[in-house]
This record gives C-alpha cells, structure tokens and sequence, in this order.
C-alpha cells in the first residue's frame, strides 16, 4: 500500500527514477530494493523490469539484499585510509562478527564500505544511515553502536 | 527598538551537526533565556566557519572570538563568562583561528592572506535565509546583467576574466559559454555539477551548504548568457544537507520572484531543479552525469558531440561545477578587471583548498591562484600534526599527484602545475608526514579506482582490477622490479584507451608516486 503513495508524490517521468528508488528503499522495513519494488518502479514508468534492475545495480547507495535497521558505511577512500581507517574495518568486521555486506544475526546492522564522504576534515569517517560520524576510534565505534543498541 | 549587542553564529554544517551543533544552539538560546540575555544576543546559523576536525564551531561577535569544540557542558560557562561577564573564556578559544577574513570589493587590496570570492558569505550569513543574501549584496549581479548587459556581454565579462573551471579541468569558462551561446538550439540547460566525489574534496559541500543562493544566482547568470531556460543542480545522494538547503534556496527564490518568469520583470525565464545521485563516482564526469540525469545508469558517452551540442535529451547543455559557478556572481558585480586583479597571469581568481591528512588545522580554505603549497600547508593548514616532519600530499584528490617536499615552493594553479606533471584537480591537499608508507597510500588510491570503475570499457575496467593485483604483491612484499614498470605501461594504456577520464587519470597519481617516492618502492620488490 505505502508504496502507491510513494509514487503519488511523482511524475511517472524517467529522470525521477533515482529518486523513486531511493524512497522505495528508505521506506521498505528491510533498507532495500525487493522485487517488488523494482516491479511497482517499473509499471510506473512504463519500462522494462530488467532495465530498472540494471539502474538499481549501478548505484552503490542501492541494495538488492535485505539489510538491517542500521547501515554502517565506513569510508575506505584515501585520506580516511590515511588515517587509520583499515584497522577499524578490522575492528567492525570482528565485533560484529559479519563480513562486508554482511548484516548480524539479530538484524542490527550492516556493514558495507563506501567512497569519499566529504567530511574528510574529521577522518576516519563513516555514515549510519543518514548521519555521518567522524573522528573514529575503536571506543568511539563502541559507543555509537551501543547507542543505537539502546535506542532500537 | 530591540538593541542586540553581541551576535553568537553558530557553525551548521554536516561536520558540526555530527559533533551537536543543534544540540549546541538549543542549550545556548535556553541558557541565554535563563539570564534574561535573549533580546540581547543573538542566535544565528551559518555555514561553515572553515574549521573542520574541532567539534561545534563558533564565533561571538563583535569582539571575532572564535570558539571550538564547544559541547553542550561548556555552555553555560560560556554564557556566564563571555555573555554576562564580558570575559572570554580562553581555555575554549580558537588561537590559530584566523585570519580567515574576507575581502569585499570596497576593501580590495587589503590583508592579502585569504581574499574570499567564492566563500565570501560562508560564515557570515544564514543559509536559510534570503534575505540575508540579498543584504551581503545577493542578486545585485543578475540584476545588473539584466538590465545593463545583453547575453553576449555577460560571455565575453568571464571570457575576459579568464576564470577556469574549477570542477578539475581547468577549461576556459567563458570559452565554454562562447560554444554555447554559438549552438542554435530552442531549448538549453544549464546543469551544476555537484556531484563531488574526488576523495579528500569537500569544498562544493561546504559551498552548498553554506550559501546556496549564491550558486543560484551564478546558475542564472550562466542561462540568461546562454539563452536557456532550465537549470538542474545535480548533487551526489550522500550529501543530505547540501540537498536540504539548496531546495530551500530555490523555493525561497521562486517566492521572490528571483526564479521563474520574467524574472525582475525582464523577458528572462529561468527555473532550477535539483536531482539527487545514488553513489558513483564516475557520476562527476559529465556525459556520465547527464546519463544518470536522464535516469539511466551513469556511464558515460562518446565524445564528440559534447554536452555543449548535445547533452541533456540530445539539447545544448552547459555543465559547471559548483565552485565555478560561485565565482560568476562577484565576477559579473565587479567586472573582469577586478577579478584579475587577484591570482596569477595565466590564472585568475582564487581557489579553494579543502587542507586534510596530518596537518594540524584541517580546514577549508579560499586563496589566490599562486600561492605555493607551503603556505597553504603550514600557514593555514598550521603545519604537521604532533610536530613531525613533511613527507609529501596527494593533490587534487585520487585523480590527483603524489608530490614530494621539492614541489613546496612551487606555485599552485591550474597552469603552472601542469608543466610539474601535476594537477591541481579538485583542490584538495591530503598532507602526509614521515611516517606514511607512500605503497599502502598508492593501493588505496587503486582500490579506490578499482571500485569505481563503472565497467564500461575494457582498458579501465581490466586495468584497475590489473594495477590492485599488482600494488597488493607489492605491498605484501611478493612484487618484483618489473611489476614497477608494468603499473607504468599499464596506466599508459589506460591513459591512451580508456573512453572517460576516469580511466585515463589513473596514470598520474601512478607515475607521480613513482617519481617522487621511487625508493620507497624500489625497497619493497625483489
């Protein structure tokens, strides 16, 4: 139902379909692209499934894998690696007991790595869903995670 | 009347909000309440103060005093000390804050150490607000191009001023808009590259973030000299903020009437809209850029035809980056003269340098073309964190060159490094000391190409995938002398074949760290 009012809100023109895409799977409970959201997207906009799926697998803010409630992107681009940002990779991988792209066992979170962040001033820097964390240490990384623990 | 007596800006950006910068804001406004000192000091947001890595940034005026990681305990000791008392609290005070002051053009020629074009407002005004733009002389330049200039004048002012893009390429901008107001065509647009994703840069963020309405009004300066009559500000999916306030900016103009029809009752029309990416790197290319706008996957096209004869659904399309177009506004005010005024002979203006890595103040910064590295380095970026020595910085992001301590006199702009056989690039400046391990730093620089590769055409595609095998052996002390020369031939090809610059700087940030640092890697083979 939630997303026939998703597409209400646009125009069934094809250069909004990064936009329907991003708002199918910031709505969808499990953080990504089902099947069914590639199928609604691509009635709505008259194209083929096959086309929509080959825009969703471009784009790497796009998942078509479940996902957990929160999605740790941790920055591997240059100046956070400079900063020490491998060993923290470590360090997640390890407390979380999951590989890249991999979410833990209670659903929590994922972990995945992305580009440049833009907020290389306060590098190593990840995003948590839509918020950016900076300044990253092992205690640090414990006391986000916690935090988002105690709030869920 | 109500008298205010000291104004508090406050820094909101995506670096301070993520330190608590709201949270900040609310326990000053409700602190300032409990001494009855609301009518007296003010609250306001700004963009940023150029301060990032310090927590809540901000700045008391009159008296300039700039505070860094404030955190909401700091706050009523600071209301107590510095808004009741009068005292500034020292031990939170800023001391390398800056000199970081702007240059208008009434006071042109003064205080030469940051003269602020582009950042001018950044800072200083809310964001968020018009009306604020407007009184720092905002939309004074679309108006004088309306009423006094016609479309070719507006070209030839920035051919003359000689502004190169800022985007990283360093073309011509008038010679640009010349091709396209040459292009017959019924409908053009103007698109804003803010796709910014070259890694260490962040100087379109901050620009979007901290005054939108100026890129706005650059947009519309670029479609009246152009003749078109839609604008579109694509900005990469990450940057929430910069997305939140731009469409703010463009509805608060739409009001105005500054966006539209007839805008200030001309027989200009000019509308903008923002498109939002979803990750990719390659993205920033343009031909990639209008593929994605298009909704299609962001791979880029042939060229010829460029955008400027069919871009945007086969029409005439201008694309500029954000930086680029923030210089238009105060070029079109002041006139090309002015502008040259600043920077060097063969390159106009200024830049902004976004400082990152081991330097002990990271930050953004604006500068003149020419001033050499080491004064961005160790005067604004306050030299080497924890007193250590310089080892050498990655310019331009990872498109960019690795320079050794030989190349800290030399004068940075967009001409003068080519002969170098570096780049300036985006801008940025990731500042490295002694004890980097310039291998690890050249795979990161590789994986990151790898990944961003879009797969699109072989010599990129197989190359990056070759270049990580390669510099992993390396750094896993595996490699061997001729794997040295093979990342060379490798990138060479990549240079000569791959079908967008993506593939094709893959050589320079290879042959610079070879350069520079070849006994580093000399000492890791066999």
């Amino acid at each position: 139902m939630y997303r026939e009012e998703i597409l209400k809100k646009y125009e069934p023109s094809l250069d909004n379909i990064l936009y329907i895409l991003h708002d199918l799977q910031d709505n969808n409970p499990q953080h990504y692209i089902s099947k069914e959201d590639i199928e609604v997207c691509a009635n709505f906009l008259n194209i083929p499934y096959s086309y929509v799926h080959g825009v969703v697998t471009f784009y790497s803010m796009f998942s078509l894998k479940p996902r957990g409630r929160y999605i740790i992107r941790l920055c591997e681009s240059p100046p956070c690696h400079l900063m020490g940002s491998e060993s923290l990779l470590e360090y997640l991988k390890k407390k979380l007991n999951v590989k890249i792209g991999e979410t833990t066992k209670d659903g929590m979170f994922t972990l995945e790595l992305t580009s440049c962040l833009g907020i290389c001033g306060v590098a190593p820097a990840m995003m948590i869903n839509d918020e950016m964390v900076g300044n990253l240490t092992p205690e640090r990384i414990d006391a986000i995670l916690e935090e988002r623990r105690q709030t869920s | 009347m109500n008298i205010v007596r000291n104004h508090i800006l406050i820094s909101i950006d995506a670096g301070t909000l993520m330190a608590g910068a709201r949270a900040v804001e609310d326990a000053l406004i409700k602190e300032l309440t409990k001494y009855g000192l609301d009518k007296e000091v003010s609250v306001l947001e700004t963009g940023s103060l150029g301060i990032t890595g310090r927590g809540v940034v901000l700045v008391v005026y009159p008296e300039g005093i700039y505070y860094a990681d404030v955190t909401i305990k700091d706050v009523p000791e600071l209301v107590e000390e510095h808004l009741l008392k009068g005292r500034p609290l020292k031990r939170l005070i800023l001391t390398e804050a800056p000199k970081r002051t702007i240059i208008t053009k009434e006071k042109t020629g003064l205080l030469k150490e940051q003269p602020r074009i582009v950042l001018k407002n950044c800072g200083f005004i809310n964001p968020e607000n018009i009306d604020e733009y407007i009184a720092a002389g905002g939309y004074e330049a679309i108006a004088k191009a309306l009423q006094t200039m016609t479309p070719e004048d507006v070209v030839n002012e920035v051919k003359e001023s000689g502004l190169l893009g800022r985007g990283g390429a360093g073309f011509p901008t008038g010679l640009k808009w010349e091709f396209a107001i040459k292009t017959p065509g019924d409908e053009k647009f103007v698109i804003c590259n803010a796709d910014e994703g070259e890694p260490g840069t962040f100087k379109d963020r901050l620009i979007l973030e901290g005054d939108p309405h100026k890129l706005l009004e650059g947009m519309l300066i670029a479609g009246y000299a152009i003749r078109a009559t839609t604008g579109f500000v694509y900005i990469r999916g990450e940057y929430s903020l910069s997305i939140e306030r731009i469409e703010k900016a463009i509805s608060d103009a739409r009001s105005y009437g500054l966006l539209g029809k007839n805008i200030l009752e001309s027989n200009f029309s000019f509308d903008i809209f923002v498109k939002k990416g979803a990750g990719a790197y390659v993205c920033g290319e343009e031909t990639a850029l209008i593929e994605s706008l298009e909704g299609k996957r962001g791979h880029p096209r042939n060229k010829p035809p460029f955008p400027i004869n069919a871009g945007l659904w086969g029409k005439p399309t201008l694309v500029n980056n954000v930086e680029t177009l923030a210089n238009v506004p105060e070029i079109i005010r002041n006139g090309a003269a002015w502008y040259k005024g600043y920077g060097t002979e063969k390159c106009s203006g200024t830049k902004v340098y976004t400082i990152l890595g081991h330097v002990a103040t990271p930050g953004l910064i604006e500068t003149e073309m020419g001033t050499t590295l080491k004064d961005i380095i160790f005067e604004y970026g306050g030299g080497i964190r924890e007193g250590k020595a310089f080892k050498g910085a990655l310019i331009g992001g990872a498109a960019g060159a690795f320079i050794g301590p030989e190349m800290l006199d030399v004068k940075m702009d967009f001409i003068n490094l080519r002969e170098y056989a570096a780049a300036l690039g985006s801008g940025a400046i990731l500042v490295m000391n002694e004890d980097t391990d310039m291998v690890d730093m050249l795979k990161s620089v590789l994986h990151f190409f790898k990944h961003e590769s879009c797969g699109h055409c072989a010599p990129c595609r197989l190359g990056t995938a070759k270049l990580v095998d390669i510099i992993d052996e390396i750094a896993a002390l595996k490699g061997k002398k001729e794997d040295l020369e093979r990342m060379v031939e490798i990138t060479q090809a990549m240079k000569n074949a791959s079908f967008c610059p993506l593939g094709q700087s893959v050589s320079l940030p290879v042959s610079s760290a070879l350069k520079y640092f070849r006994d580093e890697f000399m000492a890791r083979v066999s």
